[in-house]
């Protein structure tokens, strides 16, 4: 009987499915846990008001959301120092997130549920989001304008999203004044800077030249200023409103509305406001910058830096690996040196990526990118230009890193194109490299696709050599921008992995970096699947073109 | 199936052959009148004579190894002009490896080593100045298993053009009407030229390779086994084309069967173990064969 089945082949079927479920659910699994946990953060959670009463102490009062609550035993709980009955064997206890940093230093605390009194969710319970010191959490009171109270009670409410929204608006064109063109006046003068010292250096500064750099600079020095007064100009205009409020503890506090990034009643929004809301959110973690050491505001420049670098690795590997592979397959005579070479490849694959990164700062950064400096940049010396980490030498280190991926992939589509079609492209009178370029190369096309695609994906993930190479913790500009030569490749960029990195194990504030981690990972996921799914859609049109059996 | 007008010497001739091989022995099939095929109007009537005609390729004491494997030994022959000479033998007799000496297809396999001398037209091909590419542009080759690329119709007909560099469209265009023509392919493709060769059954493959040969108007064409991957009604187009190809240019073609060396070729040429057994007219060679080793093969005694 039991013979019968194995003989039937089933079971090569179950193990065969069983092996497929397993990894989709892991798949499934690990990104379904980064969304749900990454994504959840957006959204306006109720705020919930509690009275806490541990025994023989006086009760106090709570405002905050729940962010995570657990079961778990008594041994624990009392391990941590909270007062658990003696005959008590499993406590629930709740994370709270209070907010107000800056006013109690406690963030986040666990309270035990079996302290707690009726949950309550007031209706005047405000959150604020700031640009400083996190959340705010409390009652609003009044809005106020120069001082002089100007709302109170319900009105309040909708004088308060109005002037958030006047605040928010004035901060993004000082930003925009501050990153734009404060930022290009000062480049400029770094390029004038710059070319005073060239023209020392060559010994061609006479008075006249350096005099005439010199009125540029001042030109420049003015335009400077007078951005500067109107900058000054918004920021009073943004100073002029605040708000009162009372927190939890019935301390009542004023909040500048300059300090204000978002405004939100959780209790009371409808779902549609919700929805606004976590939109709103949404849009600045993709698209702004960071904020506080990184645990709030936007991941924008980790996702460009990430994206422009795969796209320089791939436009450095792509060409080298094809190449070297082509020589390896079509030209070099097979014997030991070329299986030798082969093994060197595929050996390199294996090859911790640290110690490309160590590789790529020794030789790229400090070897290369100081010759360079020497020979090209002696004018910004003693700083570097290219003799420091950058988006140039990561994107190479990866490129090096990716190679043996891509050159065994395309050996491995060359190997396949039948030797009838060479045959039949060397009868007509093509010669060797006309028979490779017109019919065996665009033949393995979608092999190399499929290399490049392995290549994006390795690369997207790699952070531990980018340490090493040109990732930073926080760059200040962008590597690309409106100032000549606008791809800047020699500078130091933002990425994603590296950032998770940074904001999970570096942060200050733990609990309220956790949820960014989620987000920005699924953002890495999301990325690499946008990347291969283009790659993958290119290797298919690819193979739809040139179909043969071989396929 | 059109059918052309009997043709008498080949008639003769095809029935001798059928005669020889329908002796009680094993292998050799008999004809069915559905696959039967006279040659197509045109063709030679008079007797052949091999030493009348214009030679084409001239082999001398042709020898060649594969390593330590002596693949042909001492093969002199010559093959006529705008003839069809047939290559026989059993597998692995060398004929394969003959027709790919004619066009040097064998440099590309890196153990192969010739010696003796190969002259087309009087020039030796394996001498050092010989441009190998401009060669096989004179000396086309079509080969067991169709092999188009993986391009449309239009441009794997065009492939040889472009790779002599000809940009002109209405000369690419002109050419590829004319060789699917000439390989009667064009009725059946003209309405889809930029669909993919790969689509086309395995018979209009091989035709088009054809067309992609004849497209470069070579002097030569060498057919290796160009029916044994095909069905009987392909395999019938096939050898009416090669009949009318006969007209303009020099036929060599290597097939295992012998009702098609008989019906095609003028010339038949026996191969045994890489020598060359019998060389002489197809009639001769299937008629009275003056080798016992021949007689023994084409009557299905061994092989």
């Amino acid at each position: 009987m039991l013979k019968q089945w194995y003989k039937s082949g089933s079971p090569y079927i179950w193990l065969n499915a069983g092996a497929i479920a397993i990894s989709m659910i892991m798949v499934v699994g690990l990104i379904g846990l980064i969304a749900v946990r990454g994504l959840s953060h957006f959204w306006p959670a109720a705020v919930i008001e509690t009275t806490y009463t541990v025994p023989d102490e006086e009760p106090v009062r709570l405002l905050g959301t729940v962010r995570r609550s657990e079961t778990v035993t008594a041994t624990v709980v009392r391990e941590a120092g909270f007062y658990v009955p003696e005959d008590q064997m499993i406590v629930t206890r709740h994370l709270l997130q209070l907010g107000n940093r800056d006013i109690t230093s406690r963030d986040f605390a666990w309270y035990i549920g079996d302290h707690m009194g009726e949950w309550t969710y007031p209706e005047n319970a405000l959150v604020l989001e700031r640009m400083t010191w996190g959340n705010f959490y409390g009652y609003l009171e009044a809005i106020l304008e120069d001082g002089e109270v100007v709302a109170e009670g319900e009105a309040a409410w909708d004088e308060l999203y109005e002037r958030v929204a006047r605040a928010v608006d004035l901060r993004q064109q000082i930003l925009q004044i501050e990153r734009y063109d404060i930022g290009g006046i000062a480049y400029q003068q770094e390029q004038i800077r710059l070319a005073q010292r060239r023209l020392e250096l060559r010994g061609e500064d006479t008075p006249e030249a350096m005099a005439e750099l010199e009125e540029q600079h001042a030109a420049l020095q003015e335009e400077y200023e007078e951005l500067d007064l109107h900058r000054n100009d918004l920021r009073r205009q943004m100073d002029r409103d605040s708000v009162r409020a009372e927190t939890a503890e019935g301390r009542t506090v004023t909040i500048a509305m300059s300090d204000i990034v978002r405004a939100a009643r959780p209790n009371v929004m409808s779902f549609g406001e919700k929805i606004g809301h976590y939109v709103d959110s949404f849009k600045e973690f993709v698209f702004d910058y960071p904020r506080e050491a990184n645990t709030e505001g936007g991941i924008f420049p980790a996702i460009f830096g990430t994206v422009l670098m795969v796209i320089v690795m791939s436009i450095i590997v792509t060409p080298v690996g094809v190449l070297a592979a082509i020589y390896l397959r079509e030209y070099a005579r097979q014997g030991p040196f070329t299986r030798l070479i082969r093994i060197c490849v595929n050996n390199l694959a294996g090859v911790p990526s640290i110690v490309f990164g160590v590789f790529g700062l020794g030789f790229f950064v400090y070897f290369l990118g100081g010759a360079i400096d020497d020979q090209f940049f002696q004018a910004a010396q003693p700083a570097p230009t290219f003799g420091r980490p950058g988006l140039f030498w990561a994107s190479l280190t990866l490129a090096l890193l990716t190679l043996p991926v891509v050159i065994v992939a395309t050996e491995e589509g060359l190997s396949r194109i039948p030797k009838s079609v060479r045959e039949g492209s060397l009868a007509l009178g093509a010669t060797k490299a006309e028979t490779i370029w017109r019919t065996v190369v665009p033949m393995a096309a979608p092999a190399m696709m499929t290399g490049l695609i392995l290549a994006v994906a390795r690369a997207a993930g790699e952070v531990a050599p980018l340490m090493l190479v040109g990732v930073v913790k926080l760059a200040p500009n962008l590597p690309m921008d409106g100032n000549f030569p606008y791809l800047h490749l020699d500078r130091s960029f933002m990425h994603l992995g590296f950032h998770i990195y940074d904001v999970g194990f570096q942060s200050p504030n733990v609990e309220a970096a956790r949820p960014l981690v989620y987000a920005t990972a699924l953002t890495l996921v999301l990325i690499i699947i946008v990347l291969n799914l283009t790659a993958i859609a290119i290797r298919n049109r690819l193979r739809e073109k040139f179909k043969s059996d071989s396929d | 199936m059109t059918k052309p007008a009997t043709d008498t010497t080949s008639a003769t001739m095809e029935n001798n052959a059928r005669e020889v091989g329908s002796t009680p022995e094993r292998h050799v099939p008999n004809l069915t009148p559905e696959f039967r095929r006279d040659a197509p109007k045109g063709a030679t009537t008079e007797a052949i004579d091999l030493s009348k005609e214009t030679p084409c390729f001239q082999l001398n004491a042709l020898n060649l190894h594969y390593g330590s494997n002596h693949a042909l030994c001492d093969v002199s022959m010559m093959i006529p002009h705008k003839r069809i000479t047939a290559f026989i033998g059993p597998s692995g007799c060398g004929k394969s490896s003959l027709l790919r000496c004619l066009n040097r297809m064998n440099d590309l396999i890196d153990i192969a080593q010739i010696s003796g001398e190969i002259l087309l037209d009087g020039q030796d091909i394996y001498s050092k100045n010989v441009d190998v590419p401009e060669l096989r542009r004179r000396i086309g080759m079509v080969f067991q298993k169709p092999n188009p690329f993986p391009k449309s119709i239009y441009e794997n007909v065009a492939y040889g053009l472009r790779i002599q560099g000809v940009r002109r469209k209405s000369v690419i265009d002109e050419t590829v009407e004319r060789s699917l023509r000439h390989a009667a392919l064009w009725d059946e493709v003209k309405d889809r030229l930029k669909s993919p060769a790969m689509e086309l059954s395995g018979g209009q493959q091989q035709r088009l390779v054809i067309a992609r040969a004849i497209a470069i108007e070579p002097e030569v064409i060498l057919l290796d086994e160009p029916c044994s991957a095909l069905d009987p009604i392909a395999t019938a187009k096939v050898e009416e084309l090669m009949m009318q190809l006969k007209e303009n240019y020099t036929l060599v073609i290597v097939t295992h069967n012998m009702q098609q060396a008989a019906r095609v070729g003028d010339y038949c040429a026996f191969m045994y173990m890489g020598e060359l057994i019998e060389y002489d007219t197809a009639e001769v060679m299937f008629q009275k064969p003056s080798k016992k080793q021949t007689e023994d093969y084409i009557t299905g005694r061994f092989g």
